[in-house]
């Protein structure tokens, strides 16, 4: 059985190949890392309402979490990119779509935007898991809600939650991928470029696929690391 | 008839069934006791190989348990057991609970195997409920249905695990009667209970199971009246108020 | 307001037929496969334990669109000729999707006691034929809303065939929005469609997980 192919795993490191692939990682990696950063923050905030006992901030709070996570992730960027400059109007929006790197902006923003809505229903699901009465016990100390969330219950979702969130950190790498849609230079778009040059996509795609790996296994390591760190002693399941 | 000939098992290191010796002939109805975690239920999973032993022998009717050649799927055709949590398959009626071994595995034909199933649940109570789920079907009766299910496929043992435990007081003797006639009939039975009252009705012999031990085995008179072992008096003083 | 839309409606239609074939296939397969990926995991015998395991673990760390790639790339090496996009799409979406549903059929093989295993082995009943009537029946009913969110997620995944031409509802908006820049009405469009599906989509999740609380399965 012969296959009319042959393979050149060279084109991973020959240059100027390796260089490419070495520029899609570290884009992958800012991507990834700065995206993250506002899914954090976003992702925490959002959840608190998602749960506050006041209705309009809880009803913002669900219907961002609805609205993003029923839209698939690349109509979202594909929004945030063609028509997002559209919304500020024709003069301005036609101003910014001139703006170098708005692809690497945009993609950034989109991602942060669309997994915090992940990271807040974790946080949902983190508070759920805090019994009751240690609200009220944080309450009857006279802490207003605002304090309490912000010292007694988000620390400690946080830490229950850090299991869900590693997928979250992972996902967001992979999610990182679908910004080559918009010609943002990452990994994928990289290997995808080789294969336009070279033909042998096979080998450079393969070899992207052993970098995720790579990456989804440091990620892992990395959470459990702050995992440990953090740890409270005596904390339930742990 | 079944014998257990120097039966020791371990799970990983430690060691849970220690040199269990025991015959059991054809027609008799043996009641196995003991404390928690002494190891009654490993050793009946153990007759229908469920479990794997380590040392000894079981050998069923001839047919050794341990042995490469012997085919277990065949051999649980001919030993029917019941379990403390029923375990009736809860996506399934109770017809269809006590049909799918004899179709499946017997071949039987849907006629066939549902004519023998409603004798079946004639015989423990519950004809009315054929076509009831078990999510409808209270403790007591759900036990019955799985022993109409043990017996559809007509074994020639028949083990239970706790059959009572699990089931509010008010609906043991309902289990129990069926029991007790199953053994008058003659059907060869091993027991694991709590159930003094049974034991005492229809048991041959009386094994008293401690730690993976054998400590003490008699029939109900001598055990009950005359038991040999401070364990055992120990033990027979909690259950028997 | 919607002008560029309805002008432009059969167009996008057609395409939006086609994301649903597409995922009409990558559930068929998925499920198909995730059931028996599902099995192997918890099979005793590590001979397949192993080899499923590497699989699923492999393809969770990777993203979706370099195994469309990936397989776009390989499917005409391996077949000698060039393969239809729709087809080396589909084959993605099953090997990829597989792995999800493998782990939601292993969760719901888990849930279900080993003694209700036990006793259909005590009737009798193989191996095969316990997982055939018993393990996999139950854990899909237990599994019905995590199944019908996984599809959801399957439903959205599938525009990532964009990346190989395939003609599908966000490739054709997208070549519409080339003509016609009226972009916040052209995405807008695709996204309003798509959430409609999916939020009805999790709602219909949400009552069958209700009604299986109610009736003992979950």
């Amino acid at each position: 059985m012969g296959f009319a192919y042959d393979f050149d795993w060279g084109v991973l490191w020959r240059q100027p190949y390796g260089t490419w692939l070495l520029q899609g990682i570290w884009l992958t990696l800012k991507i990834g890392f700065l995206g993250w950063i506002i899914a954090l923050f976003m992702g925490i905030f959002i959840g608190t309402l998602r749960v506050a006992p006041w209705r309009w901030p809880r009803l913002v709070a669900t219907a961002y979490t609805e609205v993003f996570r029923n839209i698939p992730f690349l109509v979202q960027l594909f929004f945030w990119y063609y028509a997002g400059p559209m919304l500020f109007g024709e003069h301005l929006g036609r101003q910014i779509n001139q703006i170098v790197g708005l692809n690497y902006y945009v993609s950034i923003f989109a991602l942060g935007l669309y997994t915090a809505s992940r990271v807040a229903e974790h946080m949902r699901a983190g508070f759920a898991s805090i019994h009751r009465d240690q609200y009220q016990a944080a309450l009857s100390t006279g802490l207003t809600h605002v304090q309490m969330y912000r010292y007694v219950i988000i620390p400690y979702a946080l830490r229950i939650i850090i299991p869900p969130l590693t997928t979250e950190f992972l996902t967001i790498f992979k999610n990182s991928s679908i910004a080559m849609t918009i010609g943002v230079a990452e990994l994928t778009f990289m290997s995808y470029r080789i294969d336009s040059e070279t033909f042998h996509g096979l080998e450079a795609t393969t070899g992207a696929m052993f970098i995720y790996l790579l990456l989804g296994l440091t990620v892992v390591r990395l959470m459990g690391f702050i995992e440990a760190r953090f740890k409270i002693p005596g904390m339930i399941g742990r | 008839m079944i014998e257990i000939k120097n039966v020791s098992k371990w799970y990983g290191d430690t060691q849970v069934l220690y040199d269990i010796n025991e015959v059991i002939d054809r027609g008799q109805t043996v009641v196995i006791c003991g404390p928690s975690g002494s190891g009654k239920s490993t050793l009946l999973r153990c007759i229908n190989g469920l479990e794997p032993y380590q040392k000894g022998e079981i050998v069923v009717d001839g047919i050794s348990l341990n042995d490469p050649k012997t085919n277990l799927y065949k051999l649980r055709q001919k030993i029917g057991m019941v379990f403390q949590r029923f375990e009736l398959y809860p996506h399934m009626t109770a017809v269809q609970n006590i049909t799918l071994a004899p179709m499946k595995v017997l071949k039987k034909s849907r006629k066939e195997a549902e004519r023998k199933a409603m004798e079946l649940l004639e015989r423990v109570g519950l004809p009315e409920k054929a076509h009831a789920y078990p999510a409808n079907l209270s403790g007591g009766q759900q036990q019955r249905v799985a022993i109409a299910r043990a017996l559809a496929m007509e074994p020639d043992y028949m083990l239970f695990d706790e059959p009572t435990s699990a089931l509010d007081p008010e609906m043991i003797n309902e289990v129990l009667e069926v029991m007790i006639d199953l053994a008058r009939e003659g059907m060869t039975m091993i027991v694991v209970t709590h159930e003094m009252g049974f034991a005492r009705e229809v048991a041959d012999e009386i094994i008293f199971i401690d730690e993976g031990r054998i400590v003490e085995r008699g029939t109900d008179e001598e055990f009950f009246t005359n038991p040999k072992s401070e364990r055992t008096k120990a033990f027979l003083s909690q259950i028997l108020v | 307001m919607f002008d560029a839309v309805f002008r432009n409606l059969p167009f996008l239609m057609g395409g939006f037929l086609v994301t649903l074939q597409l995922t009409f296939c990558a559930l068929a397969g998925g499920i198909a496969l995730g059931v028996l990926v599902g099995l192997g995991r918890i099979s005793r015998k590590k001979w397949i334990y192993y080899p499923v395991t590497l699989y699923v673990n492999f393809i969770r760390n990777i993203p979706l669109i370099l195994v469309i790639f990936w397989f776009y790339f390989v499917m005409p090496i391996l077949a000698g000729r060039a393969m239809p996009p729709f087809i080396s799409a589909v084959i993605s979406f099953i090997i990829f999707e597989a792995t999800y549903f493998g782990e939601i059929f292993r969760a719901g093989y888990q849930s279900i006691s080993r003694d209700l295993i036990h006793a259909a082995f005590a009737t009798g009943l193989t191996y095969s034929q316990t997982a055939r009537y018993i393990l996999v029946p139950i854990a899909f009913r237990r599994m019905l809303p995590s199944l019908i969110t996984q599809s959801i997620v399957t439903f959205q995944d599938t525009s990532l065939a964009f990346v190989i031409g395939l003609q599908e509802f966000v490739r054709r908006t997208s070549i519409v929005d080339n003509l016609e820049v009226r972009s916040i009405q052209l995405f807008g469009f695709v996204a309003l469609v798509f959430f409609i599906f999916c939020f009805l989509g999790s709602r219909v999740a949400r009552h069958f997980e209700e009604k299986g609380r109610r009736t003992g399965v979950i």
